[in-house]
């Protein structure tokens, strides 16, 4: 029974990790760039929230919607200012830009809303759901981040695989050029990624925060860098393979730190990575790449 | 003279001229401390200097020259400290001569970040691109972790090394080295401008040479095209390792000098933060371009140090200018626009200019 | 190749210049300066001992000044890094500072002072917690070292009986939590009372505590002592109450400012005991007035390392009149002259009535048991 409700964080954990993965996962599978800002976004949208509901006394539904909105834009504004004009610039030059925007992110967050940690009003209000007479006892935000999850990637899937939208996407990350030709307007596909990505963001923020509870200007940072190392674990690129990912890294994280050890979790975690780079180096639902001569 | 100095490869000459600079600026600074006119936020800089550009030159030949991105490169940094800085400490009493203790710290700091080079170079035959850069950031997050939750003491039985304080039973007398996360402290302040300077020339002299070498020209092979380069008879495995090597082996040096001048090590500064900082400076500097990794290590060090006056704005207008100075150096709007605008492009267009005229003529 | 000599020459350029030696320092007034984190983490405790200090000196200067001469403050950044901390220490000495009220982390506080010691300069930290901090003749310390805080709260479980079974969860990422766990345990054999669990987290996951709660509950731990910071603490008591585990929480003086922690419910923290030199809302007249000040200016509770800095720059004054030190004398005389009365005050300040000094560089003042009722501190005797 222990070891059940154990599992069931670290799923909980997981499914907050897949979600952003998944943000993480779309935009290198498009515009083939590591978006180190993600991790910010998702701080963002956790501000967002806890402005709209512990400063202005208003509801959570309307605290949730404006994060998305703040999000959205934000993501969309991140790549047409700083991403696009670097396009067809080396990747490096890229990532380095992410990452000053990331810290650009975190500095801001900081004069605005100071330094200290700031304790989160849960946005659910769910009574803890009590199994097996009281032993094991799930809670709220548990249940919902774990729903959620699976609707977002079934919703996903459907919308990648089905819409015009999502087909341009798939191209675009096949094959920019040849997309150029179909009549995709890259730039255009890419500035959809970046908004879905986001939105997805603002969606962890509220589950991530809600289960902790607490947001500072760093919060976004660790999430961010484990869900990237998610999206690897899983192939990055991969819807599926961002959820797989997530959710191994969460489970694998919360036993060891019960059953191994609490410091070395991190260790444990990031071993496990290496070990699987090295069975298949691109990831468990990753595509194999051949190289053309 | 001059016809012995012509008689010099071109690479020979610029290397030696770079070298003359760094020496050139060693003796001013030198000339300065001793009249008494640098500022002591500079006296304690220059040290940083050394290590940072060491950094970054070091890493410059995994990610410019054999092209791999490492995000893991402070994990290196990280071994080659806290290994040294054990040895300072537990030799501080034994052996007496700062010299000779330094130089095995040095020598003990190069060897094990070496032995985890080659390591990690094996690892990187496997995995390729921006899953490289994962197996090295996490790499460099393990090696925080252990040495994290690393207690190692030792008293008249000898060593002890445990996970957790209270397991390490140390005798009356005994002394502990590594306190997990309070890491080493008190290691003996061996290092000086000096040697900073010394290991830096050092590196550049390495790193040079190297690049002009058969190695390196193997190793700037495999970068540009892996396929070619392997089937005209490249051995990619032992070069990459190669590479791979001699940069962990240089990090871990500078890993030792940093621990030698900061004398407390806490393995938390070495996160990825720091490799990340180390790889702002290379890009800045030019992927591949040796003398502009130290150029740029320099600028960022200093440069948040300029920004104190802005007060808590600082660390949002490093952002702004790393951001700005990105899109500045590689968008391609942006070259073009530097092309036209340059002094050298204007004087060009304008010869040409002048040439189509004549020949018009 | 002529661009890039251009370069080197121009960083040459630009190191010369910065070299530009130092101002000559007014010989008129007391520069003081003050290092600690005010950007990223740990930003919140750097913060509010600027803030603090701050206070202090306007108070000293609309009152006259130190034996009529006024006090320069400066503060700077150090990013709770040792090598920042140095070159914000150096970043100081050019601008004239002769004595440090600094650093606010216990690590960075531990490599200035081996600049301090080179330099003989009078260093007096607020909050810098470990005995390593106060090595050297020259460092002394305004808040209690973690051994005395760990010993001190293990004896007073033990003596009042509080419990049998103890889980202690610690940050064993921060020198001060894993320095007041290990005394603590180890004043722990002499006492009845057993450690069931002892979970550690890192700076890395202090937000997520499910495992560690998990772990002392399984323990059937009636007492958990948390010898952490008040923000983790929250978190901490808001997750215990999710899993409904609710024993006796006991904190030292980090969990102070517990009630003050923006958007936390209050109730959650009933009943919880600490030890503590200050809290914030004490009822006595000096408290108040300097808890005013503060939310009048920033906006925000002062937590204990804003009363530690508050105090440090009154103990500095203390001892600067004792020892009759004048602000033209050198850093080293200034440093020997205020030393040596160090061991001789006593000043009553926020964190304690008639404080004085060891030798060592230890603080002697009494830390206060405080248990919270009613959503406000009350004595527990």
């Amino acid at each position: 029974m222990r070891f059940i409700s154990y599992l069931i964080d670290g799923i909980r954990l997981g499914s907050v990790y897949s979600i952003i993965a998944l943000g993480y996962t779309m935009v290198y599978g498009i515009a083939k760039m590591l978006n180190f800002a993600h991790g910010d976004v998702i701080m963002v949208g956790g501000f967002v929230i806890f402005t709209v509901m512990s400063t202005w006394g208003l509801s959570p539904v309307l605290a949730v919607i404006l994060a998305i909105i703040v999000c959205t834009v934000l993501g969309v504004t991140i790549e047409r200012i700083a991403y696009r004009p670097l396009r067809k610039a080396t990747s490096l030059a890229v990532l380095i830009t992410a990452i000053g925007v990331s810290y650009l992110l975190q500095n801001l967050a900081l004069l605005i809303f100071g330094a200290n940690i700031k304790s989160f009003t849960s946005v659910f209000s769910i009574a803890p759901l009590r199994l097996a007479g009281g032993k094991l006892s799930i809670s709220g935000e548990t249940l919902i981040t774990i729903v959620s999850c699976i609707v977002i990637m079934i919703g996903l899937t459907l919308f990648v695989n089905r819409s015009k939208t999502g087909r341009a996407m798939i191209a675009v990350s096949e094959d920019k050029d040849a997309a150029v030709l179909m009549g995709v307007n890259v730039n255009k596909t890419i500035a959809i990624t970046f908004a879905i990505g986001s939105a997805l963001a603002a969606i962890a923020s509220v589950l991530q925060f809600s289960s902790i509870p607490s947001i500072s200007a760093t919060s976004g940072a660790m999430p961010g860098i484990k869900a990237f190392i998610a999206a690897v674990f899983g192939g990055i690129g991969s819807i599926p393979g961002a959820m797989i990912g997530g959710i191994l890294l969460g489970v694998i994280e919360i036993l060891g730190r019960r059953y191994i050890s609490m410091e070395l979790s991190d260790a444990i975690v990031f071993l496990i990575l290496i070990i699987v780079l090295l069975v298949k180096p691109t990831g468990i639902l990753g595509k194999k790449y051949h190289e053309k001569v | 003279m001059t016809e012995t100095w012509r008689k010099f490869s071109k690479s020979t000459r610029i290397n030696t001229i770079t070298v003359g600079i760094i020496i050139l600026i060693y003796v001013l600074c030198q000339i300065m401390i001793s009249a008494g006119m640098m500022s002591y936020l500079m006296k304690g800089l220059l040290m940083q200097f050394c290590y940072y550009g060491i950094l970054a030159v070091s890493l410059n030949l995994t990610v410019g020259i054999l092209g791999e991105l490492s995000l893991g490169h402070a994990g290196f940094m990280c071994i080659g400290a806290f290994t040294s800085a054990f040895f300072s400490k537990y030799m501080v009493d034994i052996i007496k001569n700062t010299f000779l203790r330094f130089s095995l710290a040095i020598i003990i700091g190069a060897v094990s970040a070496a032995v985890f080079g080659v390591i990690i170079g094996v690892v990187v035959l496997r995995v390729r691109g921006d899953y490289l850069a994962i197996v090295t950031l996490a790499f460099g997050e393990i090696v925080k972790n252990v040495i994290n939750a690393l207690h190692i003491g030792f008293d008249s039985r000898g060593f002890h090394i445990a996970l957790e304080a209270g397991k390490l039973e140390l005798l009356e007398g005994g002394r502990m080295i590594i306190d997990g996360s309070q890491g080493i402290i008190g290691t003996p302040r061996d290092s000086t401008f000096t040697i900073g300077v010394i290991f830096l020339i050092l590196t550049y002299i390495i790193i040079a040479n190297l690049i002009n070498s058969r190695s390196g020209r193997a190793i700037m092979a495999i970068r540009d095209n892996r396929i070619a380069a392997e089937s005209v008879g490249i051995d990619i495995t032992k070069f990459k390792i190669l590479a791979f090597t001699i940069s962990a082996t240089l990090a871990g040096v500078a890993g030792v000098i940093y621990s030698h001048n900061i004398t407390t090590l806490e393995s938390s500064k070495f996160g990825y933060n720091m490799s990340i900082m180390i790889l702002v400076f290379v890009v800045l500097g030019g992927i591949g371009n040796i003398r502009g990794s130290m150029i740029a290590a320099v600028i960022l060090t200093l440069l948040p140090e300029y920004l104190r006056f802005l007060k808590n704005y600082r660390m949002l207008i490093y952002a702004v200018v790393l951001i700005v100075m990105m899109i500045f150096n590689w968008s391609p709007a942006c070259i073009n626009w530097r092309k036209e605008h340059s002094i050298k492009g204007a004087v060009c267009r304008l010869t040409k200019k002048i040439s189509k005229t004549k020949k018009e003529a | 190749m002529r661009k890039r000599l251009f370069g080197l020459l121009l960083v040459c350029c630009m190191v010369v210049l910065s070299l530009a030696a130092c101002k000559k320092a007014n010989d008129e007034k007391f520069y003081i300066g003050g290092i600690g984190p005010l950007t990223e983490g740990a930003a919140v405790y750097g913060t509010h001992v600027y803030w603090g200090a701050q206070i202090a000196v306007d108070e000293i200067n609309e009152a006259g000044g130190i034996n009529g001469a006024l006090i320069e403050f400066k503060f700077e950044d150090d990013v709770h890094d040792p090598e920042k901390a140095v070159n914000a220490y150096n970043s100081l000495k050019d601008w004239g500072m002769k004595i440090l009220m600094g650093t606010v982390t216990t690590k960075p506080c531990i490599a200035v002072a081996e600049e301090t010691k080179a330099d003989n300069m009078f260093q007096l930290t607020p909050s810098g917690s470990s005995p390593d901090c106060i090595k050297y003749d020259n460092a002394f310390q305004v808040c209690f070292t973690d051994p005395n805080q760990g010993s001190a709260s293990a004896k007073y479980i033990g003596e009042k009986g509080l419990a049998s079974k103890i889980a202690v969860i610690y940050n064993s990422s921060d020198s001060y939590s894993s320095g007041i766990y290990e005394t603590f345990a180890k004043e722990a054999e002499n006492q009845p009372f057993e450690i069931v669990a002892a979970e550690a987290f890192t700076d890395d996951n202090k937000s997520d505590f499910s495992v560690q709660l998990q772990k002392a509950k399984e323990a059937g731990a009636e007492l958990v002592f948390l010898p952490i910071y008040a923000q983790e603490a929250s978190l901490l008591l808001t997750q215990a109450e999710a899993r409904d585990y609710k024993p006796i929480f006991f904190g030292c003086d980090g969990l102070d400012g517990i009630l003050t922690i923006e958007n936390f419910d209050t109730s959650l923290a009933e009943g919880v005991m600490l030890l503590t030199p200050f809290a914030a809302d004490a009822t006595d007249e000096k408290t108040q007035s300097f808890v005013k000040k503060f939310k009048d200016a920033h906006g925000e509770i002062p937590n204990q390392f804003a009363a530690d800095a508050y105090d440090a720059i009154y103990i500095i004054k203390a001892a600067i009149e004792k020892a009759g030190v004048k602000p033209d004398m050198s850093i080293s005389d200034m440093c020997d002259k205020l030393v040596k009365v160090m061991t001789e005050i006593s000043v009553d300040g926020l964190t304690g009535a008639g404080m004085t000094w060891e030798a060592t560089g230890e603080v002697n003042k009494a830390p206060m048991a405080v248990v919270i009722k009613d959503g406000t501190y009350v004595s527990a005797e």
